[in-house]
């Protein structure tokens, strides 16, 4: 169900999902993906930088930060 | 030239010298395990053309002769800064100063399993005899990972040796290890691949290979592996534009097209069916006890990256370096100057009197000192940056200013850069190395000289003390202090605004994304970030030294050339008449000295105002009269083109005051006073507020460093940025004093 999917960023800080969509740009997207930010990856949203931006997320047991417009891009199904 | 060949004599010749590289993701331990193995004899350089630090070292403890060479941290093969497309050249080996690799090191960090072995399984892949060092595994224990090595080695096919490169645990072994195998003739293994394809991609690939294994049949074990990179990733190709032939081309664009057709994401699908095996893989050789409670990353994370606190300890950090880069490094400066200084003159006591003579002390020693007197700061400066690399912290700091930095247009990394150059610019460009866009990087070089350096501070104090009356502000602040704040604020505004311009017109181009790991914090090793420091300082005093040392001299020559041999013979008359002339009544000795020392000082003052440096500062007065600058200032401009400092000694030579002690506050303040004295030709002091307020904001803007040029020529690769940022500076120097100038009555300055 494409309906109870919701963007990266809108997850509360220590909430868990799985990615179900990377919408960003194909060039930009490579580069998550060899990093396992791939469909069905379980995903933790850690926490939001003090001034908002960027988010700190889990993949794969490690910890990565993106910026809040390219974490819109990324679709979650919350678990 | 190759920086990394010092084939001493009887020495194995470089060709049967087995050559051994040290890859991994970036944070997995690889420079400390590459200090490990190597000892302190590292040599580091760069790449030829490239601003990547090539590390390269003797393996230690083997009999025979192997060199390690330490790649760029890379997460893939599919490069996405330069230092990565370095790493990928050396694996493919592309660069014909880099051997092909007789034993390849993968270091994996066993507490970051899957997307570490994501990286080996391409190096894998690529065929040549491999061996992985499995690092961090004291940090996997913690976190209740344990990892079956024999299980390991058999999935992947090659050696695993576990090892905590920080502490020395198997590091014998390894070393043990990689000495049998490197020496081992090459025995071309069966091509493995670490992903199966789905059937229609893996025909594709195949037709790719055939045709690269024929154009270039030496590196046919990698055929698969290049076919996989090319078809996968777009950037490939234009990474490296000229390998690929257009028919080349036309067959990868023509097999996307037919597997797009069949639904296939021709991007994504190598990458998903790695990572499936991937984590195959470790879930068969690991196992994980459930770990209860926080980490302590997780737990300094809390506090580090809070919205209070995170922010607090933050601008306390900065603070501390920068104080430290600020104060810390003025003993050892004064010393390096003194040092440098008194040997001048000694070796100028051994010679004869001459113009060699001045050429030594005057030119190459005073050179050498502006290039001697910067090493304390950097060594600090890269001392802090190292600490704060190595520690994690460095991340988070990007984490915590990104969304700062990211309004004009920059990345969270150009912070440090930018906060360093407000002790000197060198040190920040240098640090601008951590940045991985060029486009970021550049942008960071071309607005961090605009930060007010610790050398714009005596300029400062100077005309301040010169022309700024100390009258207070809204009851409780003092106009001098103000307008100090005002120089350095004015620095950093349009540092940003420029850095905002850039991005929008001259480096424009899609912002690349943030993906920014955050690593767990690590106890810091002292000898690896002291290593660290030398590594770097020596690279400066070896490649900018040079240049700064040069054109100090050329400098040298125009303020002391040519010389008129009549007035030199006048004043030694003059100053031998004095001599001679019987003391006379009521003269004290100490007084008939300052006389002598007065003459000297006209003396110098006349050489310079009648040298090449003098008449450039008259022959520039039209430029800068509008400014309401005179020749005497030009004669400073141009002279403090060496260093921004100088422009205090120069003023001094001008006005006959003599050589500044330049480090006291007597000598500045008779200096500002004898300028508060200067009567300009219509009758007012020369040095009226307005134009000593002009003269500040000039300095705050024009790139009078040759230092700074040299290491930008240095650090760009090429003329035309650091001619660009000199030019561009300028007009900014010369818009803003006009302006100043200009303004200032309105504020009742005049
Ligand atoms: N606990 C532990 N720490 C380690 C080990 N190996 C390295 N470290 C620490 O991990 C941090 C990163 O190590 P580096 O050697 O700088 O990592 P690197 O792979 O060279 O990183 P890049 O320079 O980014 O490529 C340092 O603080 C090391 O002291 C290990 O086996 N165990």
């Amino acid at each position: 169900m494409a309906t109870d999917l919701q963007p990266l960023s809108a997850l509360a800080p220590g909430g868990h999902a799985v990615v179900a969509d990377v919408r960003l740009a194909p060039e930009s997207r490579g580069r998550l993906l060899e990093m396992g930010l791939l469909v069905g990856t379980p995903i933790e949203l850690v926490r939001f930088a003090p001034l908002g931006d960027p988010v700190e997320i889990k993949i794969r047991g490690y910890h990565l930060s993106l910026r809040r417009q390219d974490a819109d891009q990324i679709l979650v199904r919350p678990r | 030239m190759s920086p990394t060949d010092s084939s001493s004599p009887g020495s194995v010749p470089r060709s049967v010298r087995p050559y051994v590289v040290l890859t991994g993701n970036p944070n997995c331990g690889k420079t400390t395990l590459f200090n490990a193995l190597t000892g302190l004899r590292a040599k580091v350089g760069n790449y030829p053309g490239v601003t990547v630090e090539r590390k390269e070292g003797e393996l230690q403890g083997a009999a025979q002769n192997i060199r390690v060479l330490d790649l760029p941290g890379t997460y893939s093969l599919s490069p996405q800064s330069l230092d990565e497309q370095v790493a990928r050249d050396v694996l493919f080996h592309r660069l014909p100063e880099v051997p092909s690799p007789a034993l390849v090191i993968v270091v994996v960090d066993a507490s970051n399993l899957q997307r570490n072995l994501y990286f080996a399984t391409q190096v894998i892949e690529l065929g040549y005899p491999t061996v992985i060092a499995l690092n961090m595994v004291d940090v996997a224990t913690d976190n209740g990972v344990s990892i079956q090595t024999e299980q390991l080695s058999l999935a992947l096919g090659v050696p695993v040796h576990p090892i905590v490169a920080s502490s020395g645990v198997g590091v014998l072994e390894l070393t043990r290890s990689i000495a049998a195998r490197a020496v081992q003739p090459p025995s071309p293994s069966t091509p493995r691949l670490f992903c199966e394809l789905p059937r229609n991609y893996g025909l594709e690939a195949e037709k790719l290979t055939e045709a690269l294994s024929q154009s270039f049949p030496e590196t046919r074990y990698q055929a698969l592996a290049e076919a996989l990179l090319i078809l996968s990733d777009e950037r490939i190709v234009q990474s490296s534009p000229r390998r690929y032939s257009p028919a080349l081309l036309a067959q990868v664009a023509a097999a996307r097209q037919r597997l797009e057709s069949q639904g296939v994401d021709w991007r994504s699908v190598p990458i998903e069916a790695r990572y499936a095996r991937v984590s195959a893989i470790e879930q068969m050789v690991s196992t994980c006890a459930p770990i209860h409670g926080d980490s302590t990353t997780d737990k300094i994370d809390r506090v580090v990256t809070d919205r209070v606190w995170g922010l607090v300890i933050f601008v306390a950090i900065m603070a501390l370096i920068f104080q430290g880069i600020f104060s810390l490094a003025e003993t050892p400066k004064a010393w390096i100057e003194w040092g440098v200084e008194s040997m001048g003159r000694w070796v100028s006591r051994q010679m004869p009197p001459g113009p060699l003579n001045e050429l030594i002390e005057l030119g190459v020693f005073k050179g050498a000192g502006a290039v001697a007197v910067f090493l304390p700061q950097i060594c600090l400066l890269f001392f802090f940056i190292g600490l704060l690399e190595d520690t994690g912290y460095m991340a988070r700091a990007a984490f915590l200013m990104d969304r700062l930095m990211s309004k004009v247009g920059l990345h969270g990394k150009s912070f440090i850069p930018m906060l360093s150059s407000f002790a000197c610019a060198i040190p920040g460009i240098m640090a601008s190395r951590t940045i991985e866009s060029p486009k970021d990087r550049l942008v960071t070089i071309l607005v961090a000289p605009l930060m007010s350096c610790s050398a714009r501070l005596p300029v400062y104090t100077l005309l301040i003390a010169a022309c700024i009356p100390r009258v207070r502000v809204a009851g409780v602040l003092e106009l001098p202090g103000l307008v100090m704040l005002a120089m350095y604020l004015l620095g950093v505004i349009v540092a940003l605004a420029m850095a905002w311009l850039f991005k929008k017109t001259l480096l424009k181009g899609p912002t690349p994304m943030l993906i920014l790991e955050l690593p767990p914090y690590k106890r810091p090793l002292l000898r690896v970030v002291l290593r660290h420091m030398w590594d770097r300082s020596r690279l400066f005093l070896r490649r900018a030294g040079t240049v700064i040392l040069g054109i100090n001299i050329l400098l040298w020559f125009l303020a002391s050339y040519p010389k008129d041999r009549a007035a030199e013979s006048a004043f030694e008359q003059r100053l031998a008449l004095a001599k001679a002339a019987p003391a006379a009544a009521g003269v004290s000795t100490q007084e008939r000295d300052a006389a002598f020392e007065q003459l000297r000082k006209e003396e110098a003052g006349r050489r310079l105002r009648e040298s090449f440096a003098g008449r450039l500062g008259r022959g520039i007065e039209p430029l800068i009269r509008p400014l309401g600058f005179d020749w005497k200032i030009g004669i400073g401009i141009i002279a403090s083109f060496a260093a921004r400092e100088v422009f205090v000694s120069t003023m001094s030579l001008v006005y006959n005051v003599g050589e500044l002690d330049r480090d006291s506050d007597a000598g500045l303040q008779t200096l500002a006073q004898k300028l508060q004295e200067q009567k300009a030709a219509d009758g007012g002091a020369q040095f009226r507020p307005r134009i000593a307020l002009a003269l500040m904001v000039f300095y705050v803007f024009a790139l009078q460093c040759v230092s700074t040029v040299a290491i930008v020529r240095r650090e760009t690769n090429t003329w035309r940025w650091p001619l660009f940022q000199w030019v561009y500076m300028g007009a900014l120097a010369w818009g803003f004093a006009f302006l100043t100038y200009r303004i200032a009555p309105w504020f009742g300055l005049s």
